[in-house]
């Protein structure tokens, strides 16, 4: 009974920790490439989920199989999300390149607000339902009280974007042009890397993950407002600066231990704490190593 | 040029005194209305003012009560105590004979204390905090609504002596009205020996998902469910459990007994009990009361009208029972004669609850609230 409890908990904050691992991805590649924290990411998140809940909103309407109006609106929302990554980038951030990274900051901050607000105008303020897409899987029976067909997807879903990520970061042109102007961008310019294609392409990976995310959690918990972007996206926030912001291996490490913490805290002592746990241990793992658990410390040249 | 100014300020200022003490001597019942006015919080106010308007008009029109007119005097307290205490000392010096308010728990808090001082009487028709009548501080306070412990001894008692389990979890939203309900229901439940509670805990508002604690609800072996707050969490909570094939029955209270969660729940809604204010829709004075709204402004009544309008009722009819307009005749007959209102037949206890104003459960089926009887 315990060891189920401790399995339950633990397979819990596996799925809570791919949603989270999706967002941060986003922030820690925007940082490594122009070291800027992006905090209009959530609010990318929020647009994707709102997106598929359209489109499948649409599609049901047609009666057509419910998988088959996951995968559309998934993909819609993916693409949907992507160019409003992009076209943020070029309106916010491109003009402020090059300033001091205090106005890219502000200038998130601002995007932030302003895609909330706008969505809430254009929209609504109220809770809406997100349709439950996902069928129920006839071999997930006997583990039912473990975890749910969406948390499985979920985890599936995390597990391939995390594989073919690695496969594009690694192994292709663009991954290494990405690696090359994380690394430095002047000397990578001077090579002949266009810098604005990397950063683009890096702001339609991270969009496309965090909308990803953002259909995936809203058919899990049925929901979703304008502001749901907000709070998750502090979380991932906090689990890219956990794992060291920049490094993307460290983001997926940062949100599952995150989620793990939260899991455990909320299952072993109260939920009550649940916030406090997470904040807690990010204090603790800055004090020792300030630059996050896998980031690389910033050589200052003097 | 300055002086001269002044001076003419001074004649102004005295003149309009002197008109308004003029006015003070023809022989009406000064009424006052208190409660928020302007500001965010106005729609829970503005209700009210609208009810006594229309009852005040009436029953001038039908010549008063016991020959007098009723005058109307509409302080605004903005919701806060700082203010409420100010608006209640203007209403003393107005010399009103009771006050129909105020809106908010803590400035009726704030206001009592001085009207318990100068002997006026204050009927709220919203303020639900149980420490304004169960301290015994204000024996000047009376309401025509039902305290927020009320709700959890009645959803404590439903799933005790209906439902029949034992085992709970209650749990809230660590908001001030989810979890002052959850500290009742835990309160009653440790208080009856039929019951155990297996798990409390307060979860995150907004949080990306509740496993966790879906996890630990789970593995405490609870029978039931009994969560205090809003509807977003209740609907995030109870989908959650349903799709882990967790089927045991969650009660809640009014912050979800709202059609947005049958909405946002969906078919996951089905089933949930909750409790909410007893209906009183069919009832010949509601349906006279919001005509009259209706017909006056043009739209369905906000907040707290139809107890609003009830409180006003129940003052006509003390000071016409009574045939006097001073605090014990007033109070005495408050609490002795029974009145028709848009809330039923009420009158009110020794404390200043209203008896006969209550809660009701109600259960989820085929996608609307249906009263249990």
């Amino acid at each position: 009974m315990d060891l189920q409890y401790f399995f339950e908990l633990f397979v819990g904050g596996l799925t809570k920790g791919s949603i989270y691992a999706l967002i941060a991805l986003g922030y820690t590649m925007v940082y490594g490439i122009i070291k800027l924290i992006n905090f209009a990411h959530g609010e990318i998140y929020m647009i994707g989920a709102f997106t598929a809940l359209i489109i499948a909103s649409a599609l049901s309407f047609t009666g057509m199989n419910p998988v088959l109006i996951f995968l559309i609106s998934t993909i819609l929302a993916i693409i949907f999300s992507a160019s409003y990554g992009v076209t943020m980038e070029k309106i916010a951030y491109k003009p402020l390149r090059g300033s001091q990274r205090l106005s890219g900051l502000i200038s998130a901050i601002g995007m932030s607000m302003f895609l909330q607000n706008y969505v809430l105008l254009a929209q609504t303020s109220d809770f809406l339902p997100f349709p439950n897409l996902i069928p129920e899987f006839k071999f997930l029976e006997p583990v039912k009280s473990l975890i749910s067909p969406s948390g499985f997807i979920i985890l599936v879903t995390t597990a391939i974007v995390m594989i073919l990520l690695t496969y594009l970061i690694k192994f292709t042109k663009t991954g290494k042009a990405m690696r090359a102007t994380s690394q430095d961008p002047k000397m990578s310019q001077l090579l002949g890397i266009n810098i604005s294609k990397v950063i683009t392409m890096t702001f339609i990976i991270g969009s496309s993950t965090a909308a990803l995310g953002g259909v995936l959690i809203s058919t899990h918990i049925g929901q979703l407002n304008f502001y749901i972007g907000f709070i998750t996206g502090i979380k991932a926030f906090v689990a890219a600066v956990l794992g060291g912001i920049g490094s993307i291996p460290g983001a997926v490490l940062g949100s599952f231990v995150l989620a793990w913490t939260e899991s455990f805290g909320t299952g072993y002592i109260s939920s009550d704490y649940e916030d406090v746990f997470a904040f807690l241990f990010l204090i603790i793992i800055l004090i020792f190593r300030p630059s996050g658990i896998l980031g690389r410390p910033e050589n200052k040249k003097v | 040029m300055k002086r001269l100014f002044a001076v003419l300020l001074i004649v102004l200022l005295a003149g309009s005194l002197a008109f308004a003490g003029g006015d003070q001597e023809g022989g009406s019942i000064k009424i006052a209305v208190a409660g928020p006015h302007s500001g965010d919080l106005a729609s829970y106010g503005l209700p009210t003012v609208k009810a006594a308007e229309i009852l005040v008009e009436k029953v001038n029109a039908a010549g008063g009560l016991l020959g007098l007119q009723v005058e109307l005097v509409i302080e605004d307290d903005v919701c806060k105590p700082e203010v409420a205490t100010n608006t209640a000392a203007k209403l003393v010096g107005e010399k009103v004979v009771a006050v129909i308010g105020h809106i908010c728990s803590g400035a009726t808090k704030a206001a009592m204390g001085i009207y318990n001082d100068s002997g006026i009487l204050a009927i709220s028709p919203s303020a639900t905090n149980p420490g304004l009548t169960q301290s015994g501080d204000y024996p000047n306070f009376f309401r025509t609504i039902a305290p927020d412990d009320a709700q959890a001894a009645l959803e404590v008692a439903f799933a005790l002596d209906t439902l029949g389990l034992s085992k709970f979890a209650v749990l809230h939203d660590k908001g001030d009205y989810g979890k002052g309900l959850a500290d009742f229901a835990k309160l009653y439940l440790e208080e009856d020996s039929r019951a155990e509670v297996v798990l409390f805990e307060g979860v995150t508002p907004g949080a990306v998902d509740y496993t966790a604690v879906i996890n630990k609800i789970n593995n405490s072996g609870a029978e039931a469910v009994i969560f205090g707050g809003y509807h977003p969490e209740a609907s995030k909570l109870i989908s959650q459990m349903k799709k882990r094939a967790m089927d045991i029955p969650f009660i809640s209270d009014d912050g979800v007994k709202d059609n947005t969660f049958i909405k946002v729940a969906g078919e996951y809604a089905e089933g949930v009990y909750a409790s909410g204010p007893m209906d009183t829709a069919t009832n010949a004075i509601t349906i006279l009361a919001t005509k009259e709204h209706q017909e006056k402004y043009g739209e369905e009544p906000g907040a707290f009208y139809l107890n609003a309008y009830a409180a006003v009722l129940a003052l006509f009819n003390a000071i016409e029972v009574s045939g006097a307009t001073d605090y014990e005749s007033l109070t005495n007959a408050l609490r002795t004669s029974y009145v028709e209102t848009t809330l039923g037949k009420i009158k009110f206890d020794a404390k200043g609850d209203a008896e006969g104003v209550g809660f009701s459960m109600y259960q989820v089926q085929n996608g609307e609230y249906i009263e249990l009887k």
